[in-house]
């Protein structure tokens, strides 16, 4: 730890996820930082702490008192003109909500690391998607990670997509509590003249608070003025869908890296049944894809990136071939199901008739085995040619309940 | 030193806001941003005063504005001069102007946060005593005994008005120990300058809290608002003072006019028996001790001896 401390940039080191978010937050180059700790967040910011003592960061640093003053400084400078930056985790970001709410309609590209955690009750400090899923319908974007190096590669692509001067939407990435926050990987750590060359400096194109040029931001609005900020807002976060792509192909011509943008797909073109995972269970998956393969089964997978904007149009496309398709989710929306499982029928229901499965497993952070990964598979090739009424939540592995 | 006469023509805060007749915190507002001037920027939390000057698409002030949230202003300001800083522009005055509700309650730990934080923002609390925007409802530093439309009057002991004492959020600021804690009121223009300009000079956390008489919030007239700032001053019941680097200072020995003549001119009063006028006169004296104590406990340091240094 000590040596990835001191890493000289652009080499491979052995550094934790936090640190790799906290290294792609450096070489960003924000220029106001605001944070309060929270576990497993807190290595973030103790390392951006760290790179600053050392002189090799050079920013504003708000130690606040709260994840609501967090965000709200990061709005509040952001607002003024200057490229900004913020990480937390579960009730960090619950707290957060209300201010959520407030940059994307105002234009604030603002990037925040999100460590995947458990919100109470009960209370929990382990992986589970329930804290950044309710906050889909605040107009940020959401993008979810596998490991440390994808950790640290989003937050410049994060600042790319976010600042483009057709989306200035926020972006907020979500990695894995421990499993990617806490796990020790080989990473690149980009260099800050790579970084430099990849995200130019922010410069501020509408409205920013300056003396020289009064104009109000926020402000208060009748019933005349907002349905148009929100058509506004949602026209944006529509566009966003093509500069994601567009900036994960860029950042593959400079790094020699790619993710697929939205999402990608493995073993998918001669599947008869895919399953969709988001986050840390999708290293799981791949493997059960090669060892159901290895028996026979046309099986395939998508590694969902992008939760918002959610690639509808393209997951149409990718799927269209199917014959059953499973959706797993870390996270419930109580009555319902999971909801990239409620947003992947959504997105369907115009192109196809193939029965789309729900599975929830490894919530409040309980592991995923391979086996479960595997039963995920063995439902859904079982629901090949039933149709629509095959369809269904099915919890895996919850004690008494489900095997 | 600026006085009254000597105050600029030129305003920062523009007539043609709808703030209601007599309205104390437009006041304070207006006369806060002739000492500011132009290289200024204003936050405003959600309150009367956001929506009688940047109700879209009117904008009463001459100056950048940023609005996020109730209980945000603090550390939205703090937000502002931090990224002012990095730009370059660090003579730029950042102001947070927000009512009692947004800052003795609401408000209370992003307050708390910047001070202790020492952060260089002026925060000026406009205090009228209540959640005027939302109603007239009781906050923390509304005073004992008012009728809010959250104390009802009624035949019970809940029933006759509020049953607890004014916040007091200077002391809670000067116990972060701040560059500037100060207090005004509209009755004593000079004094409020006074302060606004050591305010607008000193680096580092200021905070001004201003009491702003609300005539409809107080049932009062609405010509009345500069004499209930004179009255709540001399009768003791709002204390003047100063709070700079430490030392603390009472700028006004009130003549102690009786509360009555302060109570009888507003509306949230009128239902007051005599043990609430009683309880108010023993709270207005054992402040002055209170205050008086605290006053000679932080008053100038003497020097320190010689021998004592070595």
């Amino acid at each position: 730890m000590i040596e990835a401390r001191t890493a000289t940039a652009g080499e491979r080191h052995m550094v934790t996820g936090d640190y790799a978010a906290a290294w792609g937050a450096m070489v960003s180059r924000p220029q106001v930082i605001a944070a309060y700790p929270i576990t497993p967040q807190t290595m973030i910011i103790e390392h951006l702490a760290e790179f600053l003592a050392a002189g090799k960061l050079d920013a504003e640093m708000m130690r606040v008192e709260s994840e609501h003053s967090a965000m709200s400084a990061v709005v509040a400078a952001e607002a003024t003109g200057v490229r900004t930056y913020t990480a937390t985790s579960s009730q960090g970001l619950a707290l957060m909500h209300e201010p959520l709410f407030i940059s994307p309609p105002m234009h604030l590209p603002i990037v925040m690391s999100v460590v995947n955690r458990t919100v109470a009750s009960p209370l929990g400090i382990w992986v589970e998607h329930n804290d950044t899923m309710p906050q889909r319908d605040t107009g940020w974007m959401q993008v979810y990670v596998e490991d440390a190096q994808e950790a640290l590669d989003m937050v410049l692509q994060a600042y790319r997509v976010a600042e483009n001067p057709s989306v200035e939407l926020p972006m907020m990435i979500g990695m894995d509590a421990f499993l990617v926050s806490h796990t020790i990987e080989s990473v690149d750590l980009i260099s800050q003249e790579a970084a430099d060359k990849f995200l130019p400096p922010f410069k501020p194109v509408h409205a920013y608070l300056d003396p020289e040029r009064p104009l109000v931001v926020g402000a208060a609005a009748p019933p005349e003025y907002i349905q148009e900020v929100r058509w506004e807002t949602d026209l944006r976060m529509r566009r966003a869908a093509e500069f994601l792509e567009e900036t994960d192909r860029e950042f593959g011509r400079t790094f020699g890296r790619t993710y697929g943008g939205a999402f990608e797909t493995y073993r998918l073109e001669d599947a008869d049944a895919a399953l969709m995972t988001l986050g840390t269970v999708t290293s799981t998956a791949r493997e059960v894809v090669d060892r159901l393969r290895g028996q026979g089964e046309r099986v395939g997978l998508i590694k969902l990136r992008s939760f918002r904007p959610f690639p509808a149009d393209r997951l149409q496309d990718a799927t269209a071939h199917l014959k059953a398709f499973g959706v797993y989710d870390r996270a419930v929306s109580y009555g319902v199901g999971g909801p990239s499982y409620i947003e992947a029928r959504n997105a369907l229901y115009d192109t196809t008739t193939m029965p789309i499965l729900g599975f929830l497993a490894g919530l409040g952070g309980r592991d995923v085995t391979p086996q479960d990964v595997e039963l995920m598979f063995k439902k859904t090739l079982g629901a090949v040619g039933r149709g629509r009424r095959a369809s269904g939540v099915h919890w895996i592995g919850t004690r008494g309940v489900s095997p | 030193m600026t006085t009254v006469k000597d105050l600029p023509q030129e305003d920062y805060f523009l007539s043609g806001h709808t703030a209601c007749p007599g309205c104390g915190g437009a006041m304070v507002v207006r006369e806060t941003m002739k000492v500011l001037g132009a290289n200024t920027v204003v936050y405003m939390p959600a309150s009367c005063l956001l929506i009688f000057s940047d109700m879209y698409p009117y904008n009463a002030f001459k100056v950048p504005s940023l609005q996020v949230l109730f209980e945000t202003s603090a550390i939205c300001a703090s937000g502002i001069k931090r990224a002012l800083k990095r730009q370059g522009k660090d003579d730029v005055t950042v102001v947070a102007f927000a009512g009692d509700g947004g800052t003795a309650d609401i408000g209370m730990q992003a307050l708390s946060g910047a001070a202790e934080r020492n952060e260089d923002i002026l925060y000026v609390c406009y205090d009228n005593e209540a959640y005027m925007n939302t109603g007239i409802q009781r906050s923390g530093t509304t005073p004992f005994g008012a009728w809010t439309t959250t104390t009802p009057l009624g035949g019970t002991s809940e029933g006759r008005g509020k049953n607890e004492f004014k916040k007091d959020v200077p002391r809670i600021l000067m116990a972060h120990d701040v560059p500037y804690v100060a207090t005004a009121s509209l009755g004593f223009p000079a004094d409020f300058l006074r302060k606004l300009e050591k305010a607008k000079a000193k680096k580092g956390f200021r905070y001004l809290h201003v009491l702003a008489p609300c005539p409809v919030g107080w049932r009062a007239e609405s010509d009345t608002t500069v004499d209930l700032a004179k009255l709540a001053v001399e009768t003791g019941i709002f204390t003047l003072m100063e709070c700079e680097d430490g030392v603390l200072t009472l700028n006004r020995e009130p003549r102690f006019t009786p509360v009555r003549e302060y109570l009888k001119l507003q509306g949230r009063f009128k239902h007051l028996k005599d043990d609430q006028i009683a309880a108010i006169e023993t709270w207005v004296k054992e402040k002055w001790e209170r205050d008086r104590a605290l006053a000679k406990a932080l008053g100038p340091k003497p020097k320190v001896p010689v021998a004592m240094t070595k």
